[in-house]
């Protein structure tokens, strides 16, 4: 499918959802408190979009929020879309998708890492590249550690 | 940091492989629990190597952010360096020479020999013969010096830089090319000969490590992983960049699914890159090697995201930009850091030899997977 | 002709003239004693110099090339720094058995050089059960890898060792069989015996095709033996990071180091003395002319040739192939080399009854 027909088909599938061209794909954003599973369910077993392959998972902090942004394509069709959902700055929690797309396990137990944001479900939800005792989240915009310093 | 390890009464056994040990090629650490010599689980414990270069892109300029992916994947940094310097360029919508396009993807291709060689060499290494690493550094040696030669460096080229090339080729580029060409053809045999037909080598890599399509695809394993799974995943393909759709070559798949046909696309890549520099190295087109840029970059709002294949598999950027000289958040989508995950599920119920074997494919680079 | 035999006869009755018949033995046992350590020690000198070489030469490098003349004293140059390192031992290793695994090794080693006839009258002990002498001992040497690994308080050195006992006592079955089938031919336990037997030809050319299978599964079985690659299971760098001697520093590595190549050595002279005739010159039937003109070839070229050459194979096999993973390798004993080494030897023994060999 191309990039107008999967936006009239994810229009007609999620019309709670706002959809825009993005600069390479579709993007399709949701607000907090939307059904996450249930969405990804339906681009996953959707015969016409069958997006089976996610590959990049990551969260962007826009100081008043967190983003999660998930990039998917589908190996049948080959067309791509980028799905963002918002989180509460203060509460970060989301639904982990470690169940449906095994990669995610990994990508997830980085974001905690790094961003502090709390998967639901997940079943080793632990640090990954830092020492589990590090006090922070370092991607966050206001982490700050004057020792180890990582501006130049 | 980590629990106390004993055994437990089952009889199982739990072994530290790493973060010094001479089979993870660099400090990955994984926690395996052994049933005998067969592993019951695999644990990785990554982030000896962590740099966070992430967040150092975020307050590195456009031109300098480039250069820090070099030290993600050591062996493919001139892919690394291209998939930034080509995300900035789609930010700036700037039209690059077809010069530079053309020896950007020829230094890529040579990259993409050089580092499937090391592998080879590094594979055989950790299935306990040693000689194959010295005949794979033989023919590694004529391209890290033809790099040294354009780029100035044999391993971080840094070559790249948004709009272009660094600087232009050295007068004698082409030739060395082409050279290396007829020393590799000729070499190429040998490899099959050493190892590939070797009887110990095929009992040790078939029927080993088995991923399934459907498991290729839900890890999100890419590159010659994903491909010896039967997974078509080559962005070079499916999604052409640079100059990649002017020339011809095949997209390897072997549906095997086991070690040994990961071995094999990383052996037919290798004849497949020599034909693209073979279509390449003759017609490299004249004029200039850089598009005129400005001084300070700035990207407009906005958010990019490009794909590249590096020898590893695929490597992707998502870059958001809020319009200053900095990116706003950078994520690289490391081929190794997904390759890695697959890892447990294939070692499981095998020996350790396999472990290695396993590992020897995947083709691990921890400062890829660390970032 | 040059030969050893007068030069021990003479040192006899020169040692005879001077005392008593008690003196002239602990005299001669003492002679015979420095000249085994000084003898295993030069082995072990040459044949990593050579295995580094030969690694060199397949490997396309050029190897030891800055100690001496060719690089003759590397190994020397080696062996004094790892004389001279800190004797280091891990905390919480049974302290013991730690210590004692190494010379347990090496004196295994030692023993089995005493039987082994390395020229033509020079032998340390003619024992008249030389061959069951050999296979008995040599089997002692696991016990010393088996202590190094389980005192050495590490899993891996414990895997290595694990492993280690497994292959040495399968591969110890298809040896024996192997040694078995040549001793059938020859009727005789005696290496001299089994020597002298070979005067009108090698066993590997007389004995028809059950010889020459009996000398590649003896080649494989004393491959996996020694703990060379492609059977070095105990080792394994790649799996395991070292085996049994993780460990070990200093002269305690030095030593398991050394006893490894001693025991190339002597399963390698073992192997030239059944299938090659030790020193026996290359002879052929009944073409005296010819093999007059061998004989001028001094015994102990000949026996060091054949070896070294055998070595040489090993050090071959070792630098060309992969490993074997360590149930493909209980496999491989079990499932084939038994079998066919069992089958052999009832078929050498059918060739010995009807005496259709040469």
């Amino acid at each position: 499918m191309g990039n107008e027909e999967l936006i009239v088909k994810l229009q007609e599938l999620f019309p709670a959802a706002s959809i825009i061209q993005g600069n390479d794909w579709p993007e399709i954003s949701f607000e907090s408190g939307a059904d996450f599973l249930s969405t990804i369910d339906v681009l996953k077993s959707d015969q016409t979009l069958a997006f089976d392959y996610l590959f990049c998972e990551t969260c962007v902090d826009w100081k008043t929020h967190f983003t999660m942004v998930y990039h998917l394509d589908s190996t049948r069709f080959r067309h791509n879309i980028v799905l963002k959902y918002k989180l509460d700055r203060e509460t970060p929690e989301i639904d982990s998708l470690s169940f449906v797309y095994r990669t995610s396990e990994q990508h997830e137990r980085e974001i905690f890492d790094l961003f502090g944001i709390i998967f639901k479900g997940h079943p080793n939800l632990k640090r990954i590249l830092l020492t589990e005792d590090w006090v922070g989240y370092p991607l966050r915009k206001d982490y700050d550690d004057p020792i180890n310093m990582i501006k130049l | 940091m980590f629990e106390e390890i004993k055994t437990s009464n089952d009889g199982e056994l739990v072994i530290n492989v790493g973060p010094q040990h001479p089979a993870t090629h660099g400090v990955l650490h994984l926690l395996i629990t052994l049933n005998g010599e067969t592993i019951t689980k695999l644990e990785p414990n990554l982030g000896y190597i962590h740099r966070s270069i992430e967040k150092m892109c975020e307050s590195l300029s456009y031109r300098q952010f480039i250069y820090s992916t070099s030290r993600m994947d050591y062996l493919s940094s001139h892919m690394n360096n291209h998939a930034c310097a080509m995300i900035v360029e789609k930010g700036l919508q700037v039209e690059i020479p077809e010069r530079a396009e053309v020896i950007r993807v020829l230094i890529s291709e040579l990259t993409r020999l050089a580092s499937h060689q090391l592998w080879w060499g590094a594979m055989a290494m950790d299935l306990g013969a040693l000689s194959p690493f010295f005949y794979s550094f033989r023919e590694r040696e004529v391209i890290t010096d033809i790099m040294e030669e354009t780029c100035g460096a044999r391993l971080t080229m840094n070559y790249i830089v948004p709009g272009g090339l660094m600087a232009d080729i050295h007068p004698n580029f082409v030739k060395r090319v082409k050279d290396f060409i007829i020393q590799f053809n000729s070499k190429i045999d040998e490899y099959d000969q050493l190892v590939t037909g070797n009887i110990i080598f095929q009992n040790r890599m078939k029927n080993v490590g088995y991923l399934s399509p459907e498991d290729a695809i839900s890890y999100g394993t890419t590159g010659p992983v994903a491909r010896g799974s039967g997974v078509s995943c080559d962005i070079r393909k499916l999604y052409p960049y640079s100059a990649y759709n002017k020339v011809k070559f095949e997209e390897i798949l072997e549906t095997g699914g086991d070690s040994f046909a990961r071995y094999l696309v990383r052996i037919k890549e290798m004849k497949q890159s020599i034909s693209i520099i073979e279509q390449l190295i003759d017609n490299i087109p004249e004029g200039d090697f850089q598009a005129k840029t400005k001084a300070v970059l700035k990207l407009p709002k906005g958010e990019f995201y490009q794909r590249v294949e590096t020898a590893r598999g695929e490597l992707g950027v998502y870059l958001v930009s809020e319009g200053g000289t900095t990116p706003y958040r950078i994520k690289f989508r490391s081929p190794g850091f997904s390759n890695l995950s697959a890892l447990n599920h294939m070692v499981k119920g095998h020996k350790i030899g396999d472990l290695v074997a396993i590992m020897g494919t995947l083709d691990l680079v921890i400062p890829d997977i660390d970032r | 002709m040059f030969s050893f035999q007068n030069m021990t006869q003479e040192i006899h009755s020169w040692l005879s003239s001077l005392m008593s018949e008690t003196f002239v033995m602990l005299v001669e046992m003492t002679i015979v004693g420095i000249l085994a350590i000084a003898l295993f020690a030069f082995l072990g000198l040459v044949l990593v110099y050579m295995e580094r070489k030969v690694a060199a030469v397949i490997q396309l490098r050029k190897g030891p090339n800055r100690v001496g003349p060719f690089g003759i004293f590397q190994t020397s140059a080696d062996t004094l720094k790892l004389v001279l390192k800190e004797g280091f031992m891990p905390d919480n290793v049974d302290k013991f058995l730690y210590k004692l695994a190494p010379f347990v090794v090496m004196i295994t080693a030692m023993l089995i050089l005493a039987p082994i006839p390395f020229a033509k009258g020079v032998q340390i002990w003619d024992i008249n059960i030389g061959v069951f002498y050999l296979t008995a001992i040599s089997s002692i040497s696991v016990i010393g890898i088996l202590m190094a690994g389980w005192a050495s308080n590490n899993k891996y050195s414990l895997l290595g060792a694990m492993r280690s006992g497994a292959q040495i006592v399968s591969y110890e079955l298809s040896a024996g069989m192997a040694v078995l089938s040549i001793v059938v031919l020859t009727g005789s336990l005696n290496l001299g015996d089994i020597i002298a037997s070979q005067e009108d030809g090698w066993w590997i050319f007389k004995g028809h095709i059950p010889a020459w299978i009996a000398f590649i599964i003896y080649i494989i079985a004393v491959t996996a033996e020694t703990n060379r690659a492609p059977f070095d299971m105990a080792e394994a760098e790649s799996e395991l990071t070292g085996g049994f001697h993780t460990e070990y520093a200093g002269m305690r590595f030095a030593l398991f180091f050394l006893a490894e190549y001693i025991n190339i050595f002597i399963v390698c002279a073992i192997g030239a003395i059944l299938f090659f005739g030790g020193w026996m010159p290359f002879h052929i039937g009944s073409w005296t002319a010819f093999n007059h003109v061998m004989d001028f070839i001094p015994s102990f070229m000949w026996f060091f040739g054949k070896t070294f050459f055998l070595i040489f194979l090993i050090m071959w096999f070792r630098w060309t192939f992969p490993r074997l993973r360590v149930d493909q390798l209980l496999n491989l004993e079990w499932k084939y080399l038994l079998p066919i080494s069992i089958f052999n030897l009832l078929l050498m023994t059918l060739v010995a009854i009807k005496g259709w060999h040469f």
